[in-house]
């Protein structure tokens, strides 16, 4: 019997070695590529390193002066503000809403109908960053198809514009979120097909038999069998987006008069365009609070395991 | 037969992960035998060239592949690889202050502007060239106060100059005459730059005055457009000998109520869609300008290699249709005139290899044929007292302007914190241009956002 008990115990620790021996390739990868960048950069924020000049030879330790000068700058309130209104409406009311309800009205359709939707949208998200900024700026510009078509039917409708309007220089956040919903969709589509494509029809027929009406069956059957999937698509799309730097880096370049200056971009300009790199990671961990504050705020909140 | 299979994965998997590790290692080494680690052997030495490609077309690479060719010619130990970044102007200085920090990524030779020089020097990216520079005959031959772009903070000196440039306004000479205009036009105060634009405005469709405002545009905002009203009041931007910025001038306020007079009391600048865009530069000075839509532009020298033969708006005689005049003081006092002078330089980074070889490569660059061959190609302003007096450069159209605009050159501070300072002042621009922002308010918040920066005891 003592001899049984030890050799299961042996075993099981020359399974927990076998195991470490293992996944120790997976740790280094991810010790080096992610936790040494990491570390660093919480360590750099305490200091005043910068890409040239006199303070790119020695690392400087400030201490706490970084984090001081972000309070009294003013520029960083309002980045804040904007990258909330920016993840609010591209990523929460736009990328979330949207992929639920293409997801929805795609549920139990014709097969190539679908598919000819999937790919579409599919199509806009795995096309890179850049050409989606750049394919917008032309699609907004003066002279681009949706001031053709205004003016052009600004002809015949008066309340429309007669001349062709500067989006992105009047509306910025506006060309901006609507381009980032555009380009995002497709990832929530694909979360929620999957997820509503696994309950089943008899389900909600069952409901409405008993007499609820189409939107009560999807309020309160519907959403609440997905709610895993509606969490962790919040929780994804919300970091991804909070993230989104090179689209508005290309349309806009963060203005005009910093209107779309939020943090990613701000963060951009500080560190590389003005060199400043202790300032721009000491405003990089303001984002990684913010991400933080909203992951915690979907799990309590909406009362899932993750 | 199950262990064994399990035995031979564990073994293949760890031999693909190590290859993996081990060609990696066996790539950079192999990189650097590339880069011609390997000098002082008789092999070939490659030199790295980099310089900001910005699209076609693109007169400093070709100018370096030509130099490359009869280099070649010339001897058989190195071999110049052109190694150009592309990249927008903001973009470039941020890759090449990434590419210096490393011997992986330092080219041999690098095209730098001279207003970064005394910030790389600082740094430790640069080769102090003095005592290479002592034993240099040429050095004499180069302009005095060029020189002086290429010293960093302790004095030395750390680029050889290639190119200088001025800055002023260029007039088309067609909606000019439309207008009732001298086509001969020297402005010589604000005053007579408003009367003719009102003019244009009055006599003509094309848009008066156009200038850089949108601070996506970067340092172009800056030089071009506010320190070439600024330094036209009298005043300058920072007291080098006190080491203080001025933030309390009256000529900040009198630069911004400039712009605001043109763009929105006045109505004489460009809408701002053309205005407030990333692509303003060429859109105005490739397009706009040459066929009139736009009569004057406040605007930098080389822009000339537009209008000349190979340009993007290649005129048969363009000093018949395009004109070039200085930027005038405020009022016509001090100097009279003025312009912002800046410039590139080839400088050595520190952690490159062959540093011998790279300054050979550069002397032999900076002769006066090839520096000729340079500012011709380029449409920019030679740097050497020689050069400048030769018959074809001086010929080339809009040089006697542009030169004579350098007698009353003024350079940007040489300070760390200038890229910083500078994006407060586009930024101020930009709101007094849009009506965000009245004159004053853009002065106040230029000054809060320096003495944020600097403290209050370093401005003035």
């Amino acid at each position: 019997m003592a001899s049984y008990a030890a050799d299961k115990k042996h075993k099981r620790l020359s399974d927990n070695t076998k195991t470490s021996i293992f996944l120790s390739p997976a740790f280094v990868v991810l010790a080096i590529f992610f936790l040494v960048p990491m570390v660093l950069t919480i360590v750099i924020a305490f200091t005043n390193l910068a890409l040239t000049g006199s303070q790119a030879q020695q690392l400087q330790f400030v201490g706490f002066d970084n984090f001081v000068r972000m309070f009294n700058d003013n520029q960083l309130y309002s980045s804040i503000i904007l990258t909330l209104i920016f993840v609010f409406f591209s990523a929460i009311l736009g990328q979330c809403l949207m992929g639920f309800i293409i997801a929805f009205m795609m549920k139990g359709k014709n097969s190539t109908f679908r598919r000819i939707i999937g790919i579409a949208v599919i199509a806009a998200w795995v096309t890179p960053e850049v050409v989606v900024g750049f394919a917008w700026t032309i699609f907004l510009g003066d002279s681009g198809t949706v001031n053709n078509v205004l003016t052009f039917l600004g002809q015949y409708l008066p309340f429309l514009p007669q001349e062709p309007v500067a989006w992105l220089f009047q509306y910025p956040m506006v060309s901006v979120v609507v381009a980032n919903i555009w380009r995002g969709t497709a990832f929530s589509m694909m979360a929620f097909q999957t997820a509503l494509d696994d309950i089943p029809t008899e389900v909600e027929e069952a409901a409405i038999m008993d007499g609820a009406s189409r939107w009560k069956s999807v309020w309160n059957i519907t959403i609440p069998m997905v709610k895993g999937t509606i969490v962790t698509n919040l929780l994804l799309v919300t970091l991804q987006t909070l993230g989104v730097f090179t689209l508005i880096y290309t349309m806009t370049g963060g203005g005009p008069s910093g209107s779309t200056m939020t943090l990613p971009v701000y963060m951009y300009q500080q560190a590389f365009v003005s060199f400043q790199l202790g300032y721009g990671t000491a405003i990089s961990l303001v984002l990684l609070l913010i991400g933080a504050i909203f992951s915690l705020f979907y799990i309590k909140f909406l009362k899932v395991k993750i | 037969m199950k262990n064994i299979g399990k035995g031979s994965l564990i073994i293949f998997a760890s031999t693909l992960l190590l290859a993996a590790c081990g060609n990696g290692n066996g790539e950079s080494t192999g990189e650097d035998t590339q880069n011609g680690a390997t000098s002082g052997n008789g092999e070939e030495v490659t030199l790295d060239v980099t310089w900001r490609f910005a699209g076609d077309p693109d007169n400093i690479g070709d100018y370096v592949r030509e130099f490359s060719d009869w280099y070649s010619d010339e001897q058989d130990e190195v071999v110049i690889n052109p190694d150009p970044i592309t990249a927008s102007e903001g973009d470039y200085f941020s890759n090449v202050s990434l590419s210096l920090q490393s011997a992986d990524t330092a080219p041999e030779i690098l095209s730098q502007d001279t207003f970064m020089i005394s910030a790389d020097a600082n740094a430790g990216y640069l080769v102090n060239l003095d005592d290479l520079v002592a034993d240099w005959d040429e050095w004499d031959n180069f302009i005095e106060n060029i020189k002086d772009g290429v010293l960093g903070e302790d004095g030395s000196v750390y680029g050889i100059p290639t190119t200088t440039d001025s800055r002023g306004i260029w007039y088309n000479k067609s909606v000019f005459e439309e207008a009732g205009l001298p086509t001969d036009w020297q402005p010589e105060s604000w005053n007579d730059i408003y009367e003719a634009a009102e003019m244009v405005r009055d006599n003509t469709e094309a848009i008066p005055f156009s200038m850089n405002l949108a601070s996506v545009n970067g340092e172009a905002v800056t030089m071009q457009t506010f320190q070439m009203l600024w330094y036209g009041t009298g005043e300058t931007m920072y007291d080098e000998e006190a080491q203080l910025w001025n933030v309390n001038g009256e000529g900040i306020i009198e630069s911004f109520s400039f712009i605001d007079e043109i763009m929105n009391q006045r109505n004489l600048g460009p809408s701002l869609s053309v205005a407030i865009n990333q692509n303003y530069g060429s859109v105005i000075m490739q397009d706009m300008f040459p066929s009139g839509a736009v009569a004057m532009v406040l605007d930098g020298s080389w822009n000339m290699s537009h209008f000349v033969e190979g340009g993007t708006a290649e005129f048969d005689n363009p000093e018949d249709e395009i004109g070039f005049a200085m930027m005038p003081t405020q009022d016509g006092s001090g100097d009279g005139f003025i312009t912002m002078a800046g410039g590139w330089s080839w400088v050595i980074p520190e952690n490159s290899q062959h540093h011998e070889e790279s300054w050979e490569a550069i002397k032999a660059m900076s002769t006066e044929e090839w520096q000729t061959r340079r500012a011709m190609k380029e449409g920019t302003l030679t740097v050497r007292q020689d050069s400048a007096e030769s018959e074809e450069y001086a010929d080339r159209p809009f040089v006697e302007t542009a030169t004579e605009a350098l007698n009353y050159a003024h350079f940007r501070p040489k300070h760390d914190l200038y890229p910083n300072i500078s994006i407060f002042i586009q930024n101020a621009v930009e709101a007094v241009a849009t009506g965000n922002m009245t004159p004053e308010e853009a002065a106040e918040d230029y000054r809060n956002n320096v003495v944020d920066l600097v403290g209050e005891e370093n401005t003035y």
